[in-house]
């Protein structure tokens, strides 16, 4: 049988639903250490339909692909609990400040290096930034053909694969050759949970630099078991030119940011008494406001 | 000077709402900056499609009509696009931030390596100064969105790349003939030039397109709810309400994330945006997100348990209260005066 090899593009991101008060700092700037980091939800449903594939076909591979700072290597290891195979860490600072197209240059490099791929499946857009740019842009820069708004694989056989695709108005079944890229939408199913297996076997999994930051007992443990070991790379070890990369790669400059300040107006503030109930019907038929 | 292009959505034979409202803002734009206005309209049967755009005051109209070429798919769209743009060099280009434009424009962006911005709230002209560099750019366009949650407004620049490439959500930008007689010129694009065989490998297979079902943009009343109506049955009432008054219900993100709402009711950056005579906001807590989609209605009513909620800040009303102890009330009330 067939087996494909799949590649998941996911991305850590704070948790911007659930922005507390305590979320801006008094000069205005964002306070990232009051945000939860977490597995992007619509990167979650990408990987589901990853792991849908392998389960259909058993020896498929899924790989989490990432880019981000250390800390990133958590949602590799949550991947790795549902049943992705390994992952990829590029981390390194020479990606700091990069725009989605910069982003997409650097995790195309590694792609590149890593070229035996069937599909490379993304969600559709992470909550830090809603842009929903890095999928296509990176579909661009290798050459492959995109489907969008995947809500369902239909269907897979050999190099063809057919996808349900949620619009803003409606769906569309269409067949894409393989390799190719595509963007789940939040609407497919959610992922499933953390496999207890897969945890025990996975807990321990690090990369080199955690590795180095631990005080790990058991580093011969790294060498016995090879699947410990995720994957860490940097710029060094995608061959980019580094004039596409982070700041200097980004043709998006932000040129200021202003903490929302909300400039109140003079609001009549009602109780819910019957009386002020009455009153504001009143007085929105007066204005011709309703009715 | 090199001009702005607008790139037209179009869905059986009419252009789109959101690209009508994008040219609207291209000509007003291109009028300030002393360029052209340039449109581009791919798909097929498009005799006669000028009608629908040069009254915008679009001063160009490129057309690709090609059996092929509707309904859109990916690749052949942004074949043209990105070789037109390569012989045309816009200064400017702007998108729907819809189905179809948030999937081609980052793939345009990317063979052209420019600068694109998602889900603008607010297009404007300035100047920058990069001082690190010494240098004074004239005459960019800034690209205003929320972002990180809403708790901050950016503005985005392109200083070097061209286009300066955003896309906008339908109902941001408002509509306007500019001149029913404005006559442009229409330029009709040798197709085969464009789209090469191997840009067909995605195909259709089945397509099902609704007429929308819910017409938010042109209600005059909106009743709409949050994460704090608390459950599906609760948002009920705000149906109940919508309907006595003669009103639409919309939703926040939130609301339409917890399954109180679907999605075509979502407003906001991320949803439709809204100028209703009359917002009533129901367990809203008003992320900026929220409010750039309603923060231009006439009169907004805000009920909350929270005194402290973000809405009551831009609400000509406060109540602070539970949902459903307050829209009940306000029923009876309505009923009992309009009797």
């Amino acid at each position: 049988m067939k087996v494909y090899k799949m590649i998941v593009l996911a991305k850590q991101v704070p948790d911007t639903r659930n922005v507390g008060k305590d979320a801006m700092k008094a000069d205005g700037t964002v306070n990232r250490a009051a945000l939860a980091a977490i597995f992007n939800p619509e990167d979650l449903n990408a990987l589901e339909q990853a792991l849908r594939i392998k389960d259909l076909f058993p020896g498929s591979t899924v790989t989490i692909l990432t880019m981000g700072p250390g800390r990133a290597a958590e949602i590799i290891r949550e991947g790795m609990f549902r049943g992705a195979d390994d992952g990829i860490l590029l981390t390194d600072r020479a990606f700091a400040g990069s725009d989605t197209l910069a982003t997409s240059y650097a995790l195309s490099r590694v792609l590149m290096k890593v070229k035996d791929f069937d599909l490379i499946i993304a969600g559709r857009q992470a909550i830090d930034g809603d842009t929903a740019q890095v999928g296509p842009q990176v579909a661009e820069k290798l050459g492959l053909p995109q489907v969008t708004y995947v809500e369902e694989v239909q269907k897979l056989d050999h190099n063809k694969i057919y996808l349900k695709r949620r619009l803003q108005n409606g769906v569309e079944v269409v067949s894409c050759p393989l390799p190719m890229l595509m963007t789940v939408n939040g609407s497919a199913p959610a992922c499933r949970a953390r496999n207890a297996k897969l945890l025990m076997k996975y807990k321990h999994a690090k990369t080199v630099t955690e590795l180095q930051n631990s005080n790990e007992d058991y580093l011969h443990l790294y060498n016995d078991r090879p699947y410990l070991n995720i994957a860490e790379w940097t710029v060094n070890d995608i061959e980019a030119d580094q004039q596409e990369l982070g700041l200097t790669g980004s043709p998006t400059k932000v040129k200021t940011i202003e903490n929302v300040v909300l400039q109140a107006k003079e609001a009549k503030v009602l109780s819910t008494s019957e009386a002020d109930m009455e009153d504001l019907m009143k007085e929105l038929l007066a204005s011709h406001t309703i009715g | 000077m090199n001009s702005i292009f607008v790139y037209c959505e179009i869905e059986e034979g009419q252009i789109a709402e959101v690209s009508q409202e994008l040219m609207t803002k291209g000509r007003s734009l291109a009028t300030e900056l002393g360029c052209n206005l340039e449109a581009l309209a791919i798909g097929h049967g498009l005799e006669g499609i000028e009608k629908q755009i040069f009254p915008y005051g679009v001063d160009v109209l490129y057309v690709a009509d090609d059996k092929r070429l509707y309904p859109y798919t990916t690749l052949p769209h942004t074949a043209v696009i990105i070789k037109l743009f390569q012989e045309q060099k816009p200064q400017i280009a702007l998108m729907g931030a819809s189905s179809v434009g948030r999937d081609l424009g980052p793939r345009v962006s990317s063979a052209l390596h420019s600068g694109l911005t998602a889900d603008c709230t607010s297009l404007v002209i300035g100047s920058h100064e990069d001082k690190k560099a010494g240098k004074v750019y004239d005459n960019l366009l800034y690209q205003i969105r929320p972002a990180f949650g809403g708790n901050i407004i950016a503005t985005i620049i392109n200083p070097d790349c061209r286009p300066q490439m955003a896309t906008v959500r339908e109902g941001v930008m408002k509509k306007e003939i500019f001149d029913p007689k404005y006559k442009g010129k229409l330029v009709k694009l040798d197709v085969s030039k464009y789209v090469s065989d191997t840009d067909f490998v995605v195909e259709i297979i089945e397509r099902h397109m609704e007429k929308r079902k819910v017409n938010m943009t042109a209600a005059p009343i909106i009743v709409s709810g949050g994460y704090g109506v608390g459950s599906k049955e609760n948002f009920r009432l705000l149906y109940e309400l919508a309907e006595v008054l003669g009103g639409e219900v919309g939703a926040s993100r939130a609301a339409v994330d917890a399954g109180y709402a679907g999605h075509e009711r979502q407003i906001g950056q991320t949803g439709v945006t809204v100028r209703p005579k009359l917002y009533i906001a129901c367990g809203i807590s008003g992320q900026i997100q929220h409010r750039a989609g309603m923060d231009q209605s006439a009169q907004i009513i805000a009920i909350n348990t929270d005194p402290e909620a973000p809405i009551n800040a831009i609400a000509d009303y406060v109540i602070t209260g539970d949902v459903s102890e307050v829209i009940p009330k306000m029923i009876k009330y309505y009923k009992k005066n309009t009797k």
